[in-house]
Order: structure tokens, then sequence, then C-alpha cells
């Protein structure tokens, strides 16, 4: 294992995270993992690692690293300002640092941005918990220690052998990635509980903007929006198995969009899930930020996460651009 | 053990997005509710799922009277899914009504680790030496884990023991404590927000992460609670 980095200014909330946990959903463990993973999935890609190796989350930007080791890196998801030792440094695409360099990620300079994912060529190292490497907070367990980063950590990585002249510069073009943007229109599919809802409620959730309200994590958002939204008559559901992006309707009838840390079980009523394609643009967003939501059919949430994968696809098989040498991870 | 029968239960499939299904089982309204057939047909279902590991299923989590099967739609048609599970369902097994695995608690009951055994008794009408009585009196099932890692949702109480949650759920519940509410009873694995009544409590460590399995109850685990000499209300 090497150490690449000392972290000297962790920002809000920054996590080691991967591609999630499964194994032990049934053991009441959320899944956990990045919250945006095609975010992920990109960095890890670009530096020829597996799409689901550990990276740093940063949540709202205002993180500052200094390099131990010379390292490849990669940074996507939010578009944040980047320095390394004060020079500017683009996102989406392939960096290098020598030893003793400072990476600086700023804070969001647009209207939307919630999370960026900082990977290195290796992977970052830390021991797997219950299969998945990502943190769950809540628990205290995962990731670094089973908290967030703090001034002076260390960061390790797995080793790796990459010619950084094969890599540097590789990028990730923009027409290849989730429709970021503020405000986002949200695609979902019915829920179970849909029916319990009568139209005029249904045709209300589709057609406000929703708040992110100020307690949203990554548990979940919870969203505001002037007329609540109430079953026809009371439900008794019996906790049933829930996932990310089910949205419930709890009896103040503001709704709660269940996001990566979610308990694996609810008994509220499923007004609609949000397809999983969409829910990269619905991570990229903080509390005091909006979104709308837009029924939409299964076909079609097949077809856009076919979309996403075939463009995650496209970049695994990116040659270098020099082929000299680059060792398998 | 001979093979168990197969119950009469009603398969229903609801889409939760394009890459999850929820399988709810809806028993006879003829069966006797305490025998648990729903679950029992559940956990059969989740387990006999986790055994043939059908490519394209990445995770089944079973609940009371449902199985959430989360899938790769590209690797798994959703008709092709449908298929296959109604071939499954319509040979399944219930797993056994008396649990394999017997999981005994010792509980002190009231004082300060159960703060709302008085009031529940009075809200039940009992009191809370019969409260007790009650609660310890039978083999529960552990029907299902969620709400946070390692809480065990177990089942049924007795009837006379049946209470809706709290109005007002507490921001603070100690770990340990023994909770029931709307027919069931649990115990709390970590220090937690909670709407359940608070009985009892009970030493014990419930998950541990770096455990394999990370949970002490499983579900379809049986689980019996003892009376701790140090309660401070004796049992009848």
């Amino acid at each position: 294992m090497n150490t690449v980095a000392r972290v000297h200014d962790a920002g809000m909330l920054t996590t080691i995270q991967d591609g999630g946990r499964t194994r032990a959903l049934r053991y009441g463990v959320p899944q956990s993992g990045a919250m945006d993973r095609f975010a992920l999935a990109a960095a890890n890609l670009l530096l020829g690692n597996r799409p689901d190796a550990a990276a740093l989350e940063i949540t709202a930007g205002g993180v500052e690293l200094e390099l131990l080791a010379p390292t490849l890196f990669a940074i996507t998801g939010a578009e944040v300002p980047v320095t390394l030792n004060g020079w500017a440094v683009p996102t989406w695409q392939v960096g290098y640092g020598g030893r003793g360099m400072r990476l600086a990620l700023g804070y969001r300079r647009g209207d939307w941005g919630a999370r960026c994912y900082l990977a290195v060529a290796g992977g970052i190292a830390v021991p797997a918990v219950l299969g998945s490497a990502s943190t769950y907070l809540p628990g205290a367990f995962g990731g670094y220690a089973g908290r967030k980063l703090a001034h002076g950590d260390d960061l390790h990585a797995y080793p790796c052998q990459r010619d950084p002249a094969a890599y540097v510069g590789r990028a990730w073009d923009l027409a290849s990635r989730p429709a970021y943007r503020a405000c986002p229109s949200v695609r979902l599919i019915v829920g179970a509980h849909a029916d319990l809802f009568d139209a005029a409620t249904l045709a209300h959730c589709t057609s406000t903007r929703y708040h992110i309200g100020p307690s949203s994590n990554r548990m979940g958002y919870r969203l505001h929006s002037p007329q609540a939204l109430h079953p026809s008559s009371p439900a008794s559901i019996a906790s049933l198995g829930v996932l990310p992006g089910v949205i419930q309707v709890p009896p103040d009838g503001q709704p709660i969009l269940l996001m990566a840390d979610a308990q694996t079980t609810g008994g509220y009523p499923i007004i609609g899930v949000v397809i999983t394609a969409d829910l990269p643009l619905a991570a990229q967003l903080l509390p005091g930020d909006q979104l709308q939501f837009a029924f939409t059919t299964h076909a079609e949430a097949v077809a856009a996460r076919a979309q996403l994968q075939h463009w995650l696809a496209q970049a695994a098989h990116l040659r270098p651009r020099s082929a000299a040498y680059a060792a398998p991870v | 053990m001979s093979p168990q029968p197969p119950l009469p239960i009603t398969w229903s499939f609801q889409p939760m997005g394009e890459a999850a299904l929820l399988v709810q089982a809806q028993p006879d309204p003829a069966l006797d509710p305490a025998e648990l057939a729903a679950n029992r047909m559940v956990l059969a279902l989740a387990d006999l799922l986790d055994a043939l590991a059908l490519p394209g299923i990445e995770a089944v989590v079973p609940a009371i009277s449902s199985a959430l099967i989360r899938y790769d739609p590209a690797q798994l048609p959703p008709a092709r899914l449908h298929a296959d599970l109604r071939r499954i369902v319509a040979r399944l097994a219930p797993v056994p009504a008396m649990p394999t695995r017997v999981v005994t608690v010792a509980v002190r009951y009231g004082g300060a680790a159960g703060p709302d055994l008085v009031e529940v008794a009075a809200r039940l009408g009992i009191t809370p030496a019969e409260v007790i009585r009650l609660h310890t009196a039978q083999i529960y099932r552990v029907l299902m884990i969620g709400f946070t890692p390692g809480f065990a949702y177990a089942g049924m109480l007795p009837p006379a023991l049946h209470l809706p949650r709290r109005s007002t759920p507490r921001t603070v519940v100690p770990q340990g404590s023994v909770a029931i509410a709307a027919g069931l009873t649990g115990i709390y694995p970590a220090v937690l927000p909670g709407g359940w009544h608070l009985i009892g409590h009970a030493e014990l460590e419930l998950f541990d992460p770096q455990g394999e399995p990370p949970c002490l109850l499983l579900p379809g685990d049986g689980l019996q609670f003892q009376v701790h000499p140090d309660s401070s209300v004796e049992p009848l």
C-alpha cells in the first residue's frame, strides 16, 4: 500500500465511498457507497481503475490535500475550481502531481453541484467491511475508521504501475455525462402505493418545484413544497424493503427521497421511485436546491440506464494514448 | 424433518423502479395469523433465491410479508424474472413453523431499564407483572431485520400486548432497550431515535460489522425473553 496524500483541510464532509455494499441488506445494513455512482465510475475509469473502486466523496468542496507521492488523480462530479500548487486543473480529466504538491478544491461556482469524486490510480485503500470500503457514518463503520476525513489523515492507495504519460490529460466527454443542471427534472416510475393518492395529488407531485430541506443528508432528502401529499384514505403498510430512489410520503405529507445511506426497510407509502439513471442528478443537489419530478415508463428507464452503462463501457475500453506500457489493475 | 407442505398464499409483483421488484405474499384469510405463513414463505423465497444465485439478481431483502428483489434489467428482463418467480413460488415450501435456533435474552424489566412499563400496563389494563409474564411466555419469531443494522422485528405479540407506537417518538433510546409496538417486539442495537414502548433492557451486542453474519438475531430465528434476576418488577 502506498501513502498518497495527507488531508490538510477535509471540508464540510468528505468520506471514502465505493460502489456500495449489498451483501448485508437483509441484516439492515444500508447500501451506502457514492451518492453519484456515475461520477465515481467515471473518475475510476479515467484512471484505469475498477469502476466501483473506492474514492473520496467530497461534499460541497473546500478540501486541500498534500500529495505524499507522485500521483495520478481524477476529479469528477460537481464542477468546482481545482488547483495544483495554485495552477488550475480541469475536472473530469486525469491530472498528475508530484510529492509535496497541494491539491485544492474550492466551492461550486454554478447553481448545481454537491459532490466531487476524487479518485487516485489504484484506488483508495481501506479495509473492507461487509464487502465494501464505503463509509456508513450513522453506524461508524467502513471507510476511514467509520468516520469522515479530518485534518492530518493520511490516505493510502493500492499499488499500481501506470505510465503517467499514457494517462495525463485523458478527459471525459461532456456529451457522455448525465444532464447535470440546476432544478433537474428527475424521472419516476410509479410507486407501489401510488394508488393511495388521487389524481390531483399525483399531478401536484409532478408540477411543483421541490426544495431540498435543511436536514437532508446521505440517508435521504426531505422535500418541501407548499402543498402536502396526503393519501385519499389512511394506509397501514407492513415494513417492506426499500432502496435509494424510493420516494416515501410520511404523515406530514412532505415526501422523502431515499438516497445512498437509506435504511433498508420502510413503512411509509411509496408514491414513486426515481429511475437509476437520474439518481446522479439528485445526488448533485444540496439543501436549498430544487428539483422537479416527471413520471416515466419502465422502458424509458431501462433505456436511460443502458445509455449511462454505454458511456461507462466506452470509457472502459479507452486505450491510453501511449501503448508503451500500462499494467493491468 | 419432513418437507413442509406449501401454504395457500397469493403472490403479487410490483416494480420498485426499473431495477427492483417487490414480491408480496398475501396469506389465505382462512389461515391462522399465528402461523406467520407469509413471513415463512418470504424467508423461504429469499433463501432459495440466494442459493440459486440467478444471473442478474443482485440482492434480496426479505421483510415481514414481502421480499424486495434487486436486479439488473439489462441482464434479466422483467418478463423473465416474473416468469422465473412464478415457477419458483408455485413449488415453494415455507421455512419450518418452529424456529431451528432459539436465542434466549435476559431482560431487566421496569424501572430505569424499562421506563414505559408502568404506562404500558396501565394502557393495556393489566399489571406490570402481567406484561412481563406475557412478554416472556412464548418464543417469538424474528420476522425481519430493518430500520437500522441488526434491529430484529420479532412477533407476533399476544393480542393483550398490542399497542400502537408512541405518539411522540423519543429522540434518544438507549442501546439494549427491549421494546414493544404494533404487535411486535425488538431490541435496540444502538443508541437511536425510536417510537416503541421501552419495557426493559438487555445486555448484549446485536450487531458487529466485523462479524459474519453481522447480526446476533437472524430472520427466522426464535427469540425467547427471560426475566433477569435484577428486574425491578417481579413477575407473578
